[in-house]
């Protein structure tokens, strides 16, 4: 291997979908699973997981047999690998963390249509060596979970006034402060609708912050 | 060799298959023990919850065995017949046309019993499903507990939290002559004193109507048994 796997280069495929680059906020990729699950912080936690998992090992896969796939069928074959990965997912959550598993029902078998692991497969993995794909994946799959903490986060604390942490439980925050304040949960931020505005005031203060993600007005 | 041949391609997607299958195939059968084990324990769970019992789903199983000394099932008619009452799917039987099988809990706790009674109706966008606990005089309400699949957040689907199944406990199935009134979610609040009625929820009007229904619907059945 000619350049090493930590190299700038590769950094970048880490770096870019995190922020300049993230599969959510600025190519928009994904939106659907984020507005379903992000109602409390744990669920969007597995979530993320179950995506980063999906993610890296489709694209792995698909990068070590892109000289072997038949161009004709090359979605398919993707979506197979991505619908068998999505598969065992499923069934590993429902046998540990059935309550979790509950929770997200169909979203997890949503993954498979999720825009972003395909996205990638097509755009990426079908042209890069494993490791590059590997990088690549983990970014794009960091990217859509960290959006998809932050919105639960908001989503939760100010909807249902707690933060449900995996393997800690739930925090109840805003409960005992709205005692004094007189703050009543917000059960629209429960609601789906709140999550496309929470995604929007995110891109909103993300642009504000980052200006070469603003375009020119033509 | 031409990876774009149809030869080639046929042979790939053929292969590709058959790896697949094999390996989805190990990974349920391998995993079906363990996924099989949290819905029964989580039933266990659910039964023992209507009693006021709140256990973690590892004790679940200990519990459930200590605590529920008999299980009964009963026909359309409400006489007992043979079957496994844990292993009724109520909500399987009420989509596929109807109850065939009505099943009973009963708690004991130092020597005073409950009968814990199964439901299952609809809501507004899907089915709803619970457990009424009964006193030993098989009339007064100890507990309930009810649960949803997609009722809307924050209004009919409230009928899982405490504030909606606590009014529950006291109110009567029969009233004093004995005629059959059921429980009732009533629009607009309960009258204090009705021993028939518990205050609905704002904005959950059909969920509402839907665990009347379910109630109604379902004690009917039990009706022979309650009075026997």
């Amino acid at each position: 291997m000619s350049e090493s796997l930590f190299s700038k280069k590769n950094m970048k495929l880490i770096k870019d979908p995190l922020n300049d680059d993230n599969p959510i906020t600025v190519q928009v990729l994904g939106i659907c699973s984020a507005l379903a699950i992000t109602v409390k912080v744990e669920t969007a936690f597995v979530m993320a997981i179950s995506v980063v998992f999906v993610m890296i090992g489709a694209s792995v896969i698909v990068s070590l047999m892109r000289k072997i796939i038949p161009s004709r069928i090359r979605i398919i074959v993707q979506l197979v690998i991505v619908a068998s990965l999505v598969i065992l997912v499923d069934q590993v959550l429902k046998a540990f963390v059935y309550d979790v598993s509950k929770q997200l029902s169909v979203f997890v078998g949503l993954i498979i249509t999720n825009c972003i692991i395909m996205g990638r497969l097509e755009a990426f993995a079908l042209a890069n060596k494993p490791g590059a794909s590997f990088l690549d994946a983990l970014g794009n799959a960091f990217g859509y979970g960290l959006i998809l903490i932050v919105v639960a986060f908001f989503r939760e604390l100010f909807g249902s006034g707690t933060v449900t942490l995996p393997a800690i439980g739930k925090i109840e925050i805003l409960t005992s402060l709205a005692n004094n304040t007189g703050y009543e949960h917000n059960g629209l931020m429960i609601l789906p609708p709140m999550a496309l505005i929470t995604v929007g005031i995110y891109i909103w203060i993300q642009r504000s912050k980052n200006r070469k993600l603003i375009e020119e007005n033509h | 060799m031409d990876v774009n041949s149809n030869k080639y391609t046929i042979g790939f997607s053929f292969v590709m298959v058959v790896i697949v299958a094999l390996l989805l195939a190990f990974a349920s059968e391998g995993l079906k023990p363990m996924q099989n084990q949290n819905i029964e324990r989580e039933k266990m769970q659910n039964i023992l919850q209507s009693v006021g019992l709140e256990v973690s789903r590892d004790e679940a199983q200990d519990t459930y065995n200590k605590y529920i000394t008999e299980e009964i099932v009963l026909n359309e008619k409400g006489e007992q017949i043979e079957g496994d009452a844990f292993k009724v799917d109520v909500l399987k039987e009420y989509k596929s046309g109807g109850q065939k099988n009505f099943p009973i809990y009963i708690y004991e706790n130092e020597g005073s019993k409950k009968y814990i009674i199964p439901l299952v109706g609809k809501g507004l966008w899907g089915p709803i499903w619970g457990y009424i606990a009964l006193e030993e005089d098989k009339n007064t309400v100890a507990g309930a507990s009810f649960d949803h699949k997609g009722e809307t957040p924050g209004l009919g689907a409230e009928i899982n939290q405490g504030w909606f199944q606590e009014p529950f406990i006291g109110k009567k199935v029969f009233d004093e002559s004995g005629n059959y009134q059921s429980i009732k979610v009533i629009k607009g609040g309960a009258p204090e004193g009705d021993k028939h009625g518990v205050d609905a929820i704002s904005g959950g009007t059909i969920t509402g109507n839907g665990v009347t229904e379910m109630l109604v619907r379902t004690l009917k059945t039990y009706e022979p048994y309650l009075k026997s």
